[in-house]
């Protein structure tokens, strides 16, 4: 199979996109641009394999229902960045690492092991008291964690872009 | 054997030491191997790593070491 070479030129023009995109959300990148660009070599390389750009620190299984949960960003980064500090692969990490106040590390992995995953609702309500009954279905980015009521997600999330197929049913 | 992915930086660290340490290893790339094979090197790589994370680092058959945890590493085979 003859693949395409990634070029640098892709790899710098990719690191300008992400890099603009992260600050303009309130994002940042590792400081260390070539950790960073050869992350971004291996979302080019997964977008090229996949079709989509899995994690680079993660093994995609190349059905994308499954990989869903580690399109970069991943469902995980967020909830990473708050406890550690930074993303499972240190592409996005906080103001303090990125200013350079701290170094970063590696972190354990959250998306749960092969054989639980897909078991349990990503979001259980437990509630004692009834729901009130909405009018609308409540749909939940599972990226950002941005709330809208209406009969169907958007199409694309208006906080951080993440695709349709990334909300889940919240109530 | 390093169980590694092409594609992860923290993956690419831990074999960079290892050949800094000058050790002899071997290491697959998990991300390259397809259907069956790739199967049997997750299944080799949950028996030490329940997690299946990478990159998973067995050291002698005997332990491993999950993650670029450069300090560890440079113990273990220190001894
Ligand atoms: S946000 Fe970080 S951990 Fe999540 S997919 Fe992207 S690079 Fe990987």
């Amino acid at each position: 199979m003859n693949v395409p070479e990634i070029t640098e030129m892709a790899i710098d023009a990719g690191y300008r996109t992400l890099k603009a995109d992260a600050e303009k959300n309130g994002y940042r990148l590792n400081p260390d641009e070539e950790f960073v660009k050869n992350l971004i070599r291996g979302l080019l390389k997964n977008e090229q394999r996949y079709g989509y750009r899995a994690c680079p620190c993660r093994l995609a299984s190349g059905k994308k229902e499954e990989d869903l949960d580690i399109i970069c960003p991943c469902d995980y980064r967020d909830a990473d960045i708050e406890e550690h500090g930074t993303c499972y692969c240190a592409l996005y990490v906080n103001e303090a690492i990125a200013s350079g106040k701290q170094k970063v590390a590696p972190i354990p992995e959250r998306r749960p092991p092969r054989s639980e995953r897909g078991k349990y609702p990503a979001v259980k309500i437990v509630s004692t008291t009834a729901m009130p009954v909405f009018p609308l279905p409540v749909w939940r980015c599972r990226v950002c964690g941005y709330l809208c009521a209406r009969e169907q997600p958007p199409g694309v999330c208006p906080i951080c872009k993440a695709s349709k197929e990334r909300f889940e049913r919240f109530v | 054997m390093l169980y590694a992915l092409s594609t992860c930086q923290w993956c690419h660290k831990t074999k960079v030491l290892l050949e800094e340490l000058g050790i002899a290893f071997d290491y697959e790339y998990v991300d390259l191997l397809e259907g069956k094979e790739q199967d049997s090197a997750m299944d080799s790589v949950e028996r030490w790593n329940p997690s299946g994370s990478f990159p998973t680092l067995v050291i002698d058959n005997k332990r491993a070491i999950v993650g670029f945890r450069e300090q560890e590493i440079r113990e273990a085979l220190a001894a």
